[in-house]
């Protein structure tokens, strides 16, 4: 990246509806401490206080206790802390290092708190941390994969959220932690609008900030109120949520985990305790219990998660909220879904669902195991469902196209059939699937259809592909075929081919290095609303809404420093 | 490095200069079979024969250490199951050995239009083509054998880490003039993730 002259240009006004995003340096929400580190001192707070209950007791209202004197001295050669402030009278002292340890936790969370920073350019967004180590982190907003929101359970009750902007590297995300959700929210528009390169034009629709009523207490009030009805009813407050294409009822989401793979094993499983209990060995009944705990706080996990699903377009990309306890809603924009797989286990198919995961880069490192929840877009759909999201994710794709590929791709292969598939004399390579085993390349996409027991497809868009292999074993030699490798970022979409005929795969391979290449020409996702010739709409400028909480609205004017 | 930065969207000038830099193999070796993968034009610039000096030393020298512990431990120590691990360490690392001037003559790269194209692997033929817009870096290693030889390892890195394209052995003028000439390409081609 290279710096344009003005680096830390501040964003132009009508394009920034909130105040945080005005180019200068905001802090966070004053509460974030608490969130971040307090809860724990809380907690350990009443461990302490919970094991010290019977002591305190004593302390405190001694006459309910009697031959309160003799245990005392009975204490004394023990070398418990409380005994030795006990009996050396030592109250005032132990009273006050334990002031003085609260005071000065307070101070480094308040100083850690002021420390952190953050600001919103024209270019990038910018995070910066710490009291000694002070670490600076940018994310340029072109390379920006999406922006996730979002809020855990504590936070959700307290009107707050956790921003996370997501950027194109292991572990290169920019964490806003956190803001009152208001805030974040009209932040991400923010991020969005500007990264989208969307110049000024269309910033003119109104900026309806939500005004609170009363003081700060009856905020905070108003707030919880309302998260708990909205943990009921399940919306969005306090923006406009534009409506979900798909909806998942509770019992299909339910029934889809019940009828699964994992169920299969369960039973399984279950089967040979009883069989083993009915042989006489009991000890198998141990190893079962942990399991079957394990298997069910599993499911419970990955339904609640499931629950409250919704996806919409937005003007800057999928917006895509899951989650009932801990809420998250993130917005891919335009051309950063690097394949989409459409699948179906086969336990499935009598009811006729699929899901639907993508390959993305989530700025996670690699280990991450919350990274999942942000690959599967669909956790269970109709086939129609599977064609609004494919139609989402993938705005560019003709209508008939669509049909194609869900009549052929997803179902097929049918009459007609236009992929090409693996010859009939190398049916012993995939024996099972070899009639669905096959490929078409249209315009944009790739589309790489296979299985039986598991029906796959996966849909690769050119612009977003990185290389193509073809691997060729003595076996596939011996048949004339080759294997087509389609390399895209890290995830859990499979895009290998097996068993083509080896004709195919070479012009296939020619096909697809002209195709990405013109794909990638032609590409202008990374600012996804500017005009390709670089004219400017109208300017028509909007003052920014000016009713900010108070608690955000200094500028962090200090010089930056490092120790 | 001859390669001025204007010659970006030509490949002929810095085919022309890699091929000059001779001391490498003439001639491509794949797979007899007429069903093999072959692409129907472009031309193959192959990788020095030093790189296979290189791996014969360092293969080599582990192959005389394992042989050497297991003479040890077995005839001075009397641990007679040695002969089962030694062995077939031994067994693999002869075979790599006899394959090597093979597989090194089955490398090879085409530096096309917009694309970079590597092949290699004779029984398991590998071909992938990477357009050079997608270039997220490119690292040259040497290690100090290499660097004796006077050979550099080059890998061209992409976001996907599937793609794996990595040419070992190329003369060292070679792969400078090899990267900078990517790097101007991939500059000019930009693409966003």
């Amino acid at each position: 990246m290279t710096d344009s002259a003005l680096p830390h240009a501040a964003p132009p006004r009508a394009l920034v509806r909130s105040p945080l995003s005005d180019g200068e340096w905001h802090r966070l929400h004053p509460l974030t401490p608490l969130l971040r580190g307090g809860l724990v001192l809380l907690v350990v707070i009443g461990i302490i206080v919970a094991n010290l209950r019977d002591r305190l007791f004593i302390l405190f209202v001694p006459w309910f206790a009697p031959g309160f004197e003799d245990e005392a001295a009975e204490w004394e050669g023990t070398g418990d802390p409380i005994d030795f402030v006990v009996a050396n009278n030592l109250y005032l002292l132990a009273a006050l290092s334990v002031l003085g340890v609260l005071v000065v936790l307070i101070a480094v969370f308040y100083t850690s708190w002021r420390f952190h920073t953050f600001r919103i350019t024209d270019d990038d967004v910018e995070v910066r941390s710490g009291i000694l180590f002070r670490t600076q982190r940018r994310a340029p907003l072109d390379r920006v994969q999406g922006v996730n929101l979002t809020r855990p359970m504590i936070a959700r009750l307290l009107g707050m959220a956790k921003l996370e902007v997501v950027g194109a590297g292991a572990d290169a995300n920019v964490k806003l932690e956190y803001l009152s959700t208001s805030n974040a929210e009209a932040v991400r528009a923010d991020i969005l609008r500007l990264a989208s390169g969307r110049r000024l034009s269309d910033a003119a629709a109104a900026a309806g900030e939500t005004v609170r009523p009363g003081g700060r207490v009856a905020a905070l009030g108003h707030t919880v109120g309302r998260e708990i009805t909205g943990l009921i009813e399940g919306p969005e407050a306090p923006v406009d949520v534009p409506d979900s294409v798909v909806s998942i009822p509770v019992g299909r989401l339910v029934a889809s985990h019940i009828v699964s793979m994992s169920t299969v094993a369960l039973i399984a499983a279950a089967v040979a305790v009883v069989i083993g209990l009915s042989q006489g060995v009991t000890w198998i009944l141990f190893g079962f219990v942990p399991a079957l705990i394990g298997f069910a706080a599993y499911w419970v996990r990955s339904i609640l998660r499931s629950l409250r699903y919704s996806i919409a377009p937005t003007p800057d990309g999928v917006r895509i909220t899951f989650g009932l306890l801990t809420t998250i809603t993130e917005i891919v924009p335009p051309g950063r879904v690097h394949a989409v797989e459409v699948t179906q286990p086969i336990l499935w198919r009598p009811a006729g669902w699929w899901t639907i995961r993508i390959n993305r880069l989530t700025g996670r490192s690699s280990t991450d195991t919350t990274t999942d929840q942000f690959t599967t877009v669909l956790p269970v759909g109709t086939a129609a469902d599977v064609e609004r999201v494919l139609r989402l994710l993938q705005p560019g794709v003709p209508d008939e196209e669509w049909q194609l590929i869900v009549q052929q791709g997803i179902l097929g292969p049918g009459d007609g059939d236009t992929f090409t598939n693996t010859p009939r004399r190398a049916w012993w390579i995939r024996p099972f699937s070899f009639r669905r085993n096959g490929f078409r390349l249209t315009d944009d996409l790739l589309l790489l259809r296979r299985g039986v027991v598991w029906r796959k497809l996966a849909i690769l868009p050119l612009a977003r592909l990185q290389s193509l292999g073809l691997h060729q074993g003595p076996l596939d030699r011996m048949s004339r075929v080759a294997s087509a490798r389609a390399h895209v970022v890290t995830g859990p979409v499979y895009a290998h081919l097996a068993a083509i005929d080896r004709d195919a795969a070479l012009e296939l391979f020619a096909d697809v290095a002209r195709g990405t290449v013109r794909a990638a020409s032609g590409d202008r996702t990374h600012r996804w609303a500017q005009e390709p010739d670089g004219t400017e709409p109208p300017v028509s400028p909007v003052p920014p809404a000016d009713s900010a909480p108070a608690e955000l609205e200094e500028p962090f004017a200090e010089p930056e420093q490092r120790a | 490095m001859t390669n001025s930065p204007e010659e970006t969207a030509d490949s002929s000038p810095v085919s022309t200069a890699i091929d000059e830099s001779s001391g490498t193999f003439e001639r491509l070796v794949e797979p007899r079979s007429e069903n093999r993968l072959v692409l129907e034009a472009g031309v193959w610039h192959q990788i020095s024969p030093k790189y296979v000096w290189v791996q014969f030393i360092s293969t080599g020298s582990f192959l005389l250490i394992t042989v050497a512990a297991m003479l040890v431990l077995a005839l001075v120590l009397h641990q007679t199951w040695v002969w089962i691990p030694g062995g077939i360490l031994t067994v693999i690392l002869v075979w790599t050995l006899a394959i090597l001037p093979r597989q090194a003559r089955s490398i090879g790269y085409q530096l096309r239009d917009d694309d970079l194209v590597f092949r290699r692997g004779i029984l398991w033929q590998r071909i992938v083509a990477v357009p050079y817009g997608r270039m997220q870096l490119v690292d040259i290693t040497h290690g100090p054998l290499d660097r004796g030889f006077g050979i550099a390892q080059l890998k061209f890195v992409t976001a996907a880490a599937a793609t794996g394209v990595v040419i070992p052995g190329l003369p060292q003028q070679t792969a400078e003039t090899l990267r900078d000439h990517l790097i101007a390409v991939a500059e000019s081609r930009r693409t966003g993730l």
